[in-house]
C-alpha cells in the first residue's frame, strides 16, 4: 500500500491555490486596514499603562511602535498628505516604552514640528517630546541640539535656542558646531549660513535615512538659494556695467563674467529670464527652496522621488 | 464518507466535552468577565470600556489556549496511545480522520465561545444596565475571535500530524504571537533589504493574519466594523484553515504509524 | 480465493539520528492463508510479527512487495469493511464507555445506524462484558480491555479477523474463553490470523502456522506436519530397577522411579531397544510414541538462526 495518489494530488492543488488566494486577500485586507491598527493608538489614553501591560517586553513593543511611526509618516508623506495626526501619539508611546530610543526624538524634531505637508505642524509637541528625551538622557548632546533646532527653525525662539545649544555644548563629546550655533543665535535674522550649519549637523549626526534625506534636501535648497542670489547679483552688475541685460549665461561666459554655464546642485543649468531673474530648471526637485522659483510656480501635490546624496 | 466524518467529529466533540481541563478554562474566562466589573468600577466613565476590553480579551486568549491544548492532542495523542490503530484499520480514509477531527474541535470552540460570550454580555448588562445599538459590534468582534480559533486549530492540527504534543503546542503558540503582529511584520519586510527582505516577506505572508481579526479596541470604543472587512476576513480564515488542513492531510497520509 | 496473500512484503527502517543506518524489520515474506482456517503467526518478540500485521492493516507502508486480503489491495475500503483488527495491548478512548466505543466503531465500519446499539449489546454479551457496558473504559482492567478489543474486531461480522497477541494479559480462564471464541469464529466460516509467542495456544488452535524469526520466515505448514518432521521419540516403560548397558549404548534417556524404569529412545532405535529389554527378560509395561511439541520444533528451527545471527552480530 502506498499513500493515496488521488488524495495527494487534490490536497497539494488545493493547498497551493489557497496559498495564492490568501496572499491576494492579504493585499486587500491590508489596504482596507491601512490605518486601523494605527488609529488604535488614539485609544491608548495612557502610554504608561501600556508599558506596564507589556510585561517587560517594552523594548520590543517600542521597536514595533517606532516601525509603525516611520511607516505611517513615510507612506502618508509619499502620498502628499496634509495632516499627520497620529505621528505625535505614536512617538509619545514609543518613547514612553523606551525612553532611550534617541532616533525617535530626532524623528520628532524633524517631522513633528514643520508645517504640513512636510510635517505634523506641531512644534510645541516636538519640544515637549525632546524635553522628555533630555530628562531621560541628559548626557546625550544630540537631544540638546535637536531642541535648539526646533526652537530656531520652527518657533523662531532664538533665546531658547541659544540656551539649548549652550547646554548641549557643555556635554562631553558634543559636536563643535554647538558652541558656534549658540553664539550665532544672537543674529536674529535667521541667515542662511546658520541654517546650513544646522542642516549639515543634522545630516552628520543621525543614521536614520529619512532624516538624512530630509536634511540633504534642505541643504540643496539652501545651496540653490545662495547660487540664485549670487547669480542675480552678478546679472545686475553686468547690466549696470554693460548697459544691457545679458541674453543668456552663454553671453556672460563669453564675456568672461562666468566660467562655464552655471548648474544647480542637481546638475541642471539655471535659466536666465529676460528681466534678470534666475530660475531653477526643475523647481519640483527642490522642495524647500524659496528663491529661483518661476512666478506662476505651484508646488506639486506629492513629493517626488529625488536623487539621494 | 460524510457519515464517517460526522462520526469522527461527534466523537471529538464528545472527547472535548468530557475533558475536565475545558471546564476549568471556561470557568477562568467567566471569572475574568466578572473581574472586569470590579476593575471597571475604579473609574466610572470607563466601566463599559473595561468590560468589553477585558472580557473579549479573556475570551480570545482562553479560547486560543483551549484550541491549542486540545488541538495538539488531536493526532499526536492518538498515535501515542495507539487508539488510532483500530480506527484506521476500518474503512476510514486518513483524510476523513483529519477533517473529522477538525470539525469536532471547531464545533467545540464555537460552543465554548458561546458560553464565554454570555459571560461578557452578562457583565456588560450589569455595568451598563441596558444594551445599546453599538453593542452589536461586539458580536462581530466575537465572530472574528471564532475565526481566529479556526485558524489556530487548523495549525495545531497541522503541527500535531508530525510532531509531539509539546512541540506542537510551542509551534502553534508561536504562530499566534507572530500572527498578532503580522501587519507589522509586513511593514518591516517592506523596509528591509537583501536576504532579510525575502525571508521577512515570505514569513509575513505565510503567518496567519491575526492582527486584522482583532477589533476589540475599536469595538470597545463603539466603532463600527466595515462590511468589506468582515467579508475579507471570513474568506481569509476559511482559505487559511483549508490550507493548513491540506498540509495536515498530506503529512498524515504519509505517516508510518510505528 | 485465498483469504490472505502476502507477496513479498518487506520493511526496512532507517535508524539513527545523523547517519541513518537501515534496519531490516521484515525480509520479503511470502505467505498464503486459506479461507476458513485459523492461522498462527509465531515468533519470539521482535521477530517482525507486529510489523507484518501493521503493513496488512495499512498503518505502515511496506518498503517492497504487496499483499491482498480477500482478493483486494491493502487499504481498499471495501476490503477494510470486511476485516477486523485487534492490536497488541490495545488502548481505547478512555472517556467513552464500552457501549459507546462499540457503537462508534460500528458506525465507522458501515453498520447501519439502527443496528448499531443492538450489535454493540450483542457483542458485549458475547465477550462477557454484559454488566460493564456503561462503565468508562478508563476504569477497565487489562483483561476487560482485551475483551472490548475482541468485540470491536468482530462486531461488523468481518470475513477475516487479525489478532496481535490476543492472549496477552489474560488469566487462564480468559485465555480459554478467547480460544473458544476463535474456534467459534472458525465454525462461522471466518478466517482468523493471529500472532503469538505462546506456542501451546497455537498448537491447540491452529490449522496451520508460520514461524518467523529476526524478520525471516523459518517454516510454514500444518502443525502435525511440522512436528512430525522432527525426529520422533518413543517412550518405553518396564518393570525393573536397573538400566541395561545395551540401552545406554543406544543413547536412551533413562529414569528410575520406584520399581519402574522409563526410557526415551529415538523411534529408529525402538526395535533395538525392545530387543535389548527382551534379552534382559524385562517385563515391558508400555511402549508409546511421544509427540514432539511445537515448542521443540520452534526451538530447533530457531537455534541455527540465532546462532548464525550471533556470529553475524
Amino acid at each position: 500500500m502506498k499513500p493515496s495518489q488521488k488524495t495527494t494530488v487534490i490536497a497539494t492543488t488545493v493547498l497551493l491555490l489557497c496559498m495564492a488566494a490568501s496572499v491576494l486577500l492579504l493585499f486587500r485586507i491590508d489596504r482596507l486596514r491601512s490605518n486601523a491598527t494605527l488609529e488604535e493608538v488614539l485609544y491608548i489614553s495612557s502610554p504608561k499603562a501600556l508599558k506596564r501591560m507589556s510585561l517587560g517586553y517594552d523594548g520590543l513593543l517600542a521597536d514595533i511602535y517606532w516601525t509603525r511611526a516611520v511607516q505611517y509618516f513615510g507612506a502618508k508623506h509619499h502620498a502628499g498628505a496634509k495632516s499627520y495626526n497620529l505621528l505625535a501619539p505614536l512617538l509619545q508611546i514609543t518613547t514612553t516604552l523606551d525612553p532611550h530610543l534617541i532616533v525617535a526624538y530626532q524623528y520628532g524634531g524633524n517631522f513633528l514640528a514643520p508645517e504640513p505637508p512636510n510635517g505634523s505642524g506641531m512644534p510645541q509637541a516636538a519640544v515637549d517630546l525632546v524635553k522628555y528625551g533630555i530628562k531621560h538622557n541628559p548626557e546625550d548632546w544630540r537631544l540638546y541640539y535637536q531642541l535648539g533646532f526646533i526652537y530656531y527653525m520652527e518657533l523662531h525662539d532664538y533665546q531658547h535656542a541659544a540656551e539649548a545649544f549652550a547646554r548641549g555644548a557643555q556635554v562631553p563629546g558634543a559636536h563643535p558646531f554647538l558652541r558656534i550655533l549658540a553664539g550665532q543665535m544672537a543674529d536674529k535674522s535667521g541667515n542662511r549660513q546658520t541654517a546650513r550649519m544646522m542642516w549639515a549637523t543634522t545630516f552628520e549626526t543621525t543614521n536614520d535615512k529619512s532624516i538624512k534625506y530630509n536634511a540633504a534636501a534642505h541643504l540643496r535648497a539652501l545651496q540653490a538659494e545662495d547660487e540664485v542670489t549670487a547669480l542675480e547679483t552678478l546679472v545686475a552688475r553686468y547690466r549696470e556695467t554693460t548697459g544691457h541685460p545679458p541674453a543668456s549665461f552663454a553671453e556672460m561666459n563669453a564675456a568672461e563674467w562666468l566660467h562655464g554655464i552655471p548648474v544647480d546642485p542637481l546638475g541642471h543649468p539655471y535659466k536666465l529670464t529676460p528681466d534678470g531673474h534666475v530660475e531653477l530648471a526643475v523647481p519640483d526637485d527642490f522642495p524647500f527652496v524659496t528663491r529661483g522659483l518661476p512666478p506662476d510656480f505651484v508646488p506639486p501635490e506629492a513629493p517626488r522621488v529625488l536623487p539621494t546624496d | 464518507m460524510n457519515s464517517r466524518i460526522g462520526l469522527i467529529a461527534a466523537n471529538t466533540f464528545r472527547e472535548a466535552v468530557r475533558d475536565r481541563v475545558l471546564y476549568n478554562l471556561i470557568a477562568f474566562a467567566l471569572l475574568m468577565s466578572g473581574a472586569s466589573i470590579l476593575v471597571g468600577q475604579i473609574s466610572i466613565d470607563i466601566e463599559r470600556l473595561v468590560v468589553v476590553n477585558l472580557g473579549l480579551t479573556a475570551v480570545s486568549l482562553f479560547g486560543i489556549v483551549i484550541a491549542i491544548f486540545i488541538g495538539i492532542g488531536l493526532v499526536s495523542k492518538e498515535i501515542d496511545r495507539r487508539t488510532l490503530y483500530t480506527v484506521l484499520s476500518r474503512p476510514v480514509r486518513r483524510w476523513e480522520f483529519i477533517v473529522g477531527k477538525f470539525v469536532g474541535l471547531a464545533g467545540t470552540l464555537v460552543v465554548n465561545t458561546f458560553f464565554m460570550a454570555i459571560g461578557v454580555f452578562g457583565a456588560l448588562l450589569y455595568v451598563a444596565h441596558h444594551f445599546q445599538a453599538s453593542d452589536k459590534w461586539l458580536l462581530v468582534a466575537l465572530y472574528f475571535i471564532v475565526l481566529q480559533f479556526l485558524i489556530i486549530t487548523s495549525l495545531a492540527l497541522l503541527f500535531s500530524s508530525f510532531s509531539s504534543p509539546l512541540m506542537s503546542a510551542v509551534f502553534a503558540f508561536s504562530m499566534f504571537v507572530v500572527g498578532t503582529f503580522a501587519e507589522d511584520l509586513r511593514g518591516f519586510a517592506g523596509m528591509a533589504t537583501g536576504v532579510a527582505r525575502w525571508l521577512a516577506t515570505g514569513a509575513a505572508y505565510l503567518v496567519p493574519n491575526f492582527s486584522a481579526l482583532n477589533v476589540i479596541s475599536s469595538v470597545a470604543h463603539e466603532q463600527p466594523v466595515s462590511g468589506h472587512l468582515m467579508l475579507y476576513n471570513t474568506a481569509y480564515a476559511l482559505i487559511y484553515t483549508t490550507m493548513a488542513i491540506c498540509g495536515a492531510v498530506l503529512i498524515f497520509e504519509r505517516r508510518n504509524l510505528k | 480465493m485465498a483469504a490472505i496473500e502476502i507477496l513479498g512484503l518487506e520493511k526496512t527502517y532507517a535508524v539513527g539520528f545523523w547517519r541513518k543506518r537501515p534496519k531490516c524489520a521484515l525480509r520479503p515474506l511470502h505467505l498464503t492463508v486459506e479461507e476458513g482456517e485459523i492461522f498462527g503467526f509465531l515468533g519470539p518478540n521482535g521477530a517482525g510479527k507486529t510489523t507484518t500485521l501493521k503493513m496488512l492493516m495499512g498503518l505502515v507502508f511496506p518498503s517492497g512487495g504487496t499483499a491482498k486480503i480477500l482478493g483486494m489491495k491493502i487499504g481498499d475500503p471495501r476490503m477494510q469493511a470486511q476485516i477486523g483488527f485487534l492490536p497488541e495491548q490495545p488502548y481505547f478512548y478512555d472517556y467513552l464507555t464500552a457501549r459507546e466505543l462499540l457503537e462508534y466503531f460500528a458506525g465507522l465500519s458501515g453498520v447501519p445506524a439502527k443496528e448499531r446499539s443492538s450489535r454493540a449489546a450483542e457483542m458485549l454479551v458475547r465477550v462477557g462484558l454484559k454488566d460493564a457496558g456503561d462503565v468508562q473504559l478508563r476504569k477497565f482492567s487489562k483483561g476487560m480491555l482485551q475483551r472490548v478489543g475482541i468485540a470491536q474486531a468482530i462486531l461488523h461480522q468481518p470475513k477475516v479477523v487479525f489478532f496481535d497477541e490476543p492472549m496477552s494479559g489474560l488469566d487462564p480462564m480468559g485465555r480459554r474463553e478467547v480460544r473458544d471464541l476463535m474456534d467459534q469464529l472458525r465454525q462461522e466460516g471466518r478466517t482468523v490470523f493471529f500472532s503469538t509467542h505462546i506456542l501451546s495456544d497455537a498448537e491447540a488452535l491452529c490449522d496451520r502456522v508460520a514461524i518467523i524469526n529476526l524478520g525471516e520466515l523459518q517454516g510454514v505448514g500444518a502443525v502435525a506436519d511440522l512436528t512430525s518432521s522432527v525426529e520422533n521419540n518413543v517412550e518405553i516403560i518396564w518393570q525393573g530397577t536397573s538400566i541395561p548397558q545395551s540401552l545406554r549404548a543406544l543413547g536412551a534417556e533413562c529414569h528410575v522411579a520406584g520399581d519402574t524404569v522409563r526410557a526415551i529412545v529415538r523411534e529408529a532405535n525402538q526395535d533395538a531397544a525392545i530387543e535389548a529389554l527382551r534379552r534382559e527378560r524385562a517385563r515391558l509395561i508400555s511402549v508409546v510414541p511421544v509427540r514432539t511439541s511445537l515448542e521443540d520444533y520452534f526451538v530447533q528451527k530457531l537455534k541455527p538462526a540465532e546462532a548464525a545471527a550471533g556470529v553475524r552480530r
